[in-house]
C-alpha cells in the first residue's frame, strides 16, 4: 500500500506544433511517484516542468507514451483524476474579490463537498494553512505568502490522494517559501499524500524524497538528493581568488580538476583527490601571484550537482 | 487580419446588402372591383418593381391580419366600380402600411404616390389623345382621376421613437449580451483561472451554464430598465402582453449569450473575442432589420443575418410592443429563436473542451 506506484509516466513526449516547426517540450519522459513521496520535478525555466505536469493531469494532450494517476490514464479518465488530485497551476490567481473563506466554499463546491461537511473541513485546512483569522479577508489583500497557503488549502479541500505543484512558491519571500515547505512537510507525514511538485529552486529540492532534473525536456537524472549529488564524481574544494578570471582559466583543464563551476566571488572546483590537488592548486596560484582566501572542501548541493549534470548532459549531445 | 478585414466587410455589407429606398415590398391586394381598369392599375403597380404582390385577399381586414404576422408591409384595397369611378374622376385607392417599419412607410407613402400620379396622368393624356369621350380631370376640384389615402397602422402619426424603439432594445441588448458573454470563458484562460477551473472535476457544460446563469440574471434587469425607461419615459406604446414579451426576452437572452460563449470558447485571447464580437455587432446594426429593411437584401446576407438572434428578436418585440400582437403571429420567430438558443448552446458546451490544447 504504501509503495503504492500513484504517478506514472513512461516515455512520455508532447510535441508543440506552430510556425511551422515542431518543438518538443516533453522529451520521452518516464518518472514514478509512490505514495508518501515528494518528488521533485526540477529545471530551468522552458525547461518542460509545467508541460509534463499538464500533460500528466491531462490538461494538454500527449503525442505518445503512458501516464497515468492513481491508476487512471491521464488522456481517458480525465474526471476521475481531477476528483482526486489537487492541483495548484504556476498562474493561478485566486478569485481576488472572494474572501478566503469564500473561495474555499468555492472549490469544496465545485468538488461537490456537501455543506454539512464543507464547515468541518474548511476549518480543518484554514487551521492548517495558518489562515484561520483572516477568514474574512479578501484574497486579493492577502500577502503573497498566505495566497500560496490558500491556494493548497483550496487544492486539498476534497482530500485528494495526490497534489501536482507548478511552482507553488514562485515570487514568495524565503521565509514564506519556508513555510509553505513545512505545510507540505505535514501533509507528508500525516495523510501519507504523494505530492509532485515543480520548482526551479535547488534548495525545494533538497526537501524532496526524491528528484527528477529535467533539461530541455528531458530528464536527465532521477534519484533521492543523495543520490543525485552522488553520480557527480569526485570532491569539491571551494575557495575565493583576488583575480577571478585569471583563476577560472587558470584552474581550467588542469590535471585532476574534473570540473570548474563558478559561484558568485568563489571558485567551486572537483578534483578527483583531495589532498593532492588542493597542494598542487595553492602551488599553482602561488606561482601566479594571484591571492586567494577561503580554501576549504565543501559538500556539494543540488546547485553544483544539476550544473555538473546538464554540462555532462550537453557534452554528450554535442559529441554525437 | 482583422484590421483589413473588418473594413472590407463594412465596405462590401453597405455596398451589397443596405439600400435606403425599399423595392419589392411584400405587398397584399385586395380588389373589390375585378374590372378591366383595376386589372391595369395593379399590373402597373406590380410592374413598377417597388411592389411584389404576395398575397391576393378579399378584405381589409384581412390585409390587417396579414400585417399582423409580418408577411406583407404594405396593403392595396382597390373599392369597388373602380372603373366607373375612375371614368367619373373620382377613383380612390386605399393604401395601409406597416407603420412598424419606417422604410415601408416611407417607401411605400412614394412609391403608391408616384405610381398612381403617373398612371392617372398617362390616361387623361391617352383619353385626351384620343380625341373622343369625356376628359376625365375632376371637374369640380381639378385633380387626377386615382387618387390614394394612405393609413399607417400601428403608428398613425408616423412618430420616429415608435419605428425606433423597439429595434433599439433589442440592439442594446444584443451589444451587452454578447459583449460581456465573449469575455467570460476567453477571460479566464488569460488570467489562467481556466487551467485552475479545469483541474477540477466541474464538465464544460457545467462552466457554460455557470457562465450563463449570472449574465442572464443581470441581462434580464437590464432589459426591464431600458422597456421602462422607453415606455415610462419616452412614452413608447406597449400595446401587446408583457408577459410574453418577457418570456421570448430570455430566450433572445439565453441565444446571444450562446453566442458570446461560442464566441469566448473560440478565442485565444481576449483581443480576439473583442474583434469577433465587434464584427457580431456590425453585422448586427447592419442585418437585422433594425436600421436597414432586410427585404430587399440579396439572400446571402439575409442568411448571415439569420445568424444573429437579434434578427428574430427585432421582430418578436417589434410585433409585441407596436403591433400588439400574440404568439399565434410570431410562432416561427419563436421557434426559430428557440432552436438556436438549444444549438448554440449546445455548441458553446461542446466546444469548451476539457483541455487547454
Amino acid at each position: 500500500m504504501l509503495n503504492e506506484v500513484v504517478i506514472s509516466a513512461q516515455a512520455l513526449v508532447k510535441q508543440f506544433k506552430g510556425q511551422g516547426r515542431i518543438v518538443t517540450a516533453v522529451d520521452s519522459v518516464s518518472l514514478e511517484v509512490r505514495r508518501g513521496e515528494t518528488f521533485g520535478l526540477i529545471g530551468p525555466d522552458g525547461a518542460g516542468k509545467s508541460t509534463t505536469t499538464r500533460v500528466i493531469l491531462g490538461l494538454l494532450r500527449r503525442d505518445s507514451g503512458t501516464s497515468s494517476v492513481l491508476g487512471f490514464d491521464s488522456m481517458r479518465d480525465v474526471y476521475e483524476i481531477r476528483e482526486r488530485t489537487g492541483y495548484i497551476a504556476q498562474q493561478f490567481t485566486l478569485p481576488g474579490d472572494l474572501t478566503v473563506m469564500e473561495n474555499m466554499r468555492f472549490f469544496a463546491d465545485l468538488h461537490g463537498i456537501p455543506r454539512k461537511l464543507q464547515k468541518s473541513s474548511i476549518a480543518e485546512l484554514l487551521k492548517f494553512a495558518g489562515l484561520t483569522d483572516f477568514t474574512s479577508r479578501p484574497a486579493g489583500r492577502l500577502s503573497g505568502g498566505m495566497k500560496k497557503k490558500l491556494a493548497l488549502a483550496c487544492s486539498l479541500i476534497h482530500r485528494p490522494a495526490v497534489v501536482l505543484l507548478d511552482e507553488p512558491t514562485l515570487g514568495v519571500d524565503p521565509v514564506s517559501r519556508r513555510e509553505f515547505w513545512n505545510l507540505l512537510g505535514n501533509l507528508r507525514a500525516e495523510q501519507g499524500l504523494a505530492i509532485f511538485v515543480c520548482t526551479p529552486y535547488m534548495d525545494e529540492a533538497e526537501r524532496c524524497n526524491k528528484v527528477g532534473l529535467i533539461y530541455k525536456g528531458r530528464l536527465i537524472a532521477q534519484d533521492t538528493p543523495a543520490g543525485i549529488k552522488k553520480m557527480i564524481p569526485g570532491h569539491l574544494i571551494e575557495f575565493k581568488p583576488a583575480r577571478f578570471e585569471a583563476a577560472r582559466k587558470l584552474m581550467t583543464g588542469m590535471p585532476g580538476i574534473l570540473e570548474v563551476q563558478t559561484y558568485g566571488a568563489m571558485l567551486h572546483l572537483f578534483v578527483d583527490e583531495v589532498e593532492s590537488r588542493q597542494k598542487q592548486i595553492e602551488a599553482v596560484l602561488e606561482g601566479q601571484g594571484i591571492a586567494w582566501s577561503g580554501m576549504r572542501v565543501i559538500q556539494p548541493r543540488m546547485e553544483e550537482a544539476f550544473i555538473s549534470l546538464v554540462r555532462r548532459q550537453e557534452a554528450s549531445e554535442n559529441g554525437q | 487580419m482583422l484590421f483589413f478585414a473588418l473594413p472590407l466587410i463594412e465596405l462590401f455589407l453597405f455596398a451589397y446588402a443596405v439600400s435606403l429606398t425599399v423595392t419589392h415590398l411584400p405587398t397584399a391586394i385586395v380588389d373589390q372591383s375585378l374590372d378591366a381598369r383595376s386589372r391595369d392599375f395593379i399590373q402597373a403597380l406590380a410592374n413598377s418593381g417597388n411592389f411584389d404582390i404576395t398575397l391576393v385577399l378579399q378584405n381589409e381586414q384581412q390585409v390587417r391580419q396579414a400585417m399582423d404576422a409580418g408577411t406583407v408591409k404594405v396593403g392595396l384595397i382597390i373599392p369597388p366600380n373602380f372603373e366607373k369611378q375612375v371614368l367619373a374622376g373620382n377613383g380612390n385607392v386605399l393604401i395601409l402600411l406597416d407603420g412598424s417599419d419606417s422604410f415601408s412607410v416611407q417607401s411605400g407613402y412614394n412609391a403608391a404616390l408616384s405610381i398612381t400620379q403617373k398612371y392617372s396622368l398617362n390616361l387623361t393624356t391617352e383619353k385626351i389623345q384620343s380625341g373622343g369621350g369625356a376628359v376625365i380631370l375632376n371637374a369640380l376640384t381639378g385633380q387626377l382621376p386615382i387618387t390614394t389615402t394612405t393609413r399607417v397602422l400601428y403608428n398613425p402619426d408616423i412618430a420616429d421613437l415608435i419605428f425606433i424603439l423597439p429595434g433599439l432594445i433589442a440592439l442594446i441588448m444584443q451589444i451587452i449580451i454578447v459583449t460581456n458573454s465573449a469575455m467570460a470563458i476567453v477571460r479566464e484562460r488569460e488570467a489562467g483561472t481556466l487551467e485552475q477551473l479545469l483541474a477540477t472535476p466541474a464538465r464544460p457544460a457545467e462552466m457554460v451554464l455557470a457562465k450563463l446563469i449570472p449574465g442572464m440574471l443581470v441581462a434580464i434587469l437590464d432589459m426591464a430598465m431600458i422597456l421602462a425607461i422607453g415606455v415610462f419615459w419616452f412614452k413608447v406604446p406597449f400595446q401587446g402582453n408583457i408577459l410574453l414579451l418577457a418570456g421570448l426576452s430570455i430566450l433572445f437572452i439565453i441565444s446571444g449569450m450562446g453566442l458570446g460563449l461560442v464566441i469566448s470558447a473560440v478565442a485565444r485571447n481576449q483581443r480576439q473575442a473583442q474583434q469577433l464580437t465587434a464584427v457580431i455587432q456590425l453585422l448586427a446594426m447592419l442585418l437585422t432589420g433594425f436600421l436597414y429593411p432586410r427585404t430587399t437584401m440579396p439572400l446571402w446576407t439575409q442568411i448571415i443575418g439569420n445568424l444573429i438572434p437579434m434578427t428574430y428578436f427585432v421582430r418578436i418585440i417589434r410585433g409585441i410592443m407596436t403591433k400588439g400582437v400574440g404568439l399565434t403571429f410570431m410562432w416561427t420567430d419563436s421557434l426559430t429563436l428557440f432552436i438556436y438558443a438549444v444549438i448554440v448552446l449546445a455548441i458553446a458546451a461542446a466546444i469548451s473542451k476539457k483541455r487547454l490544447d
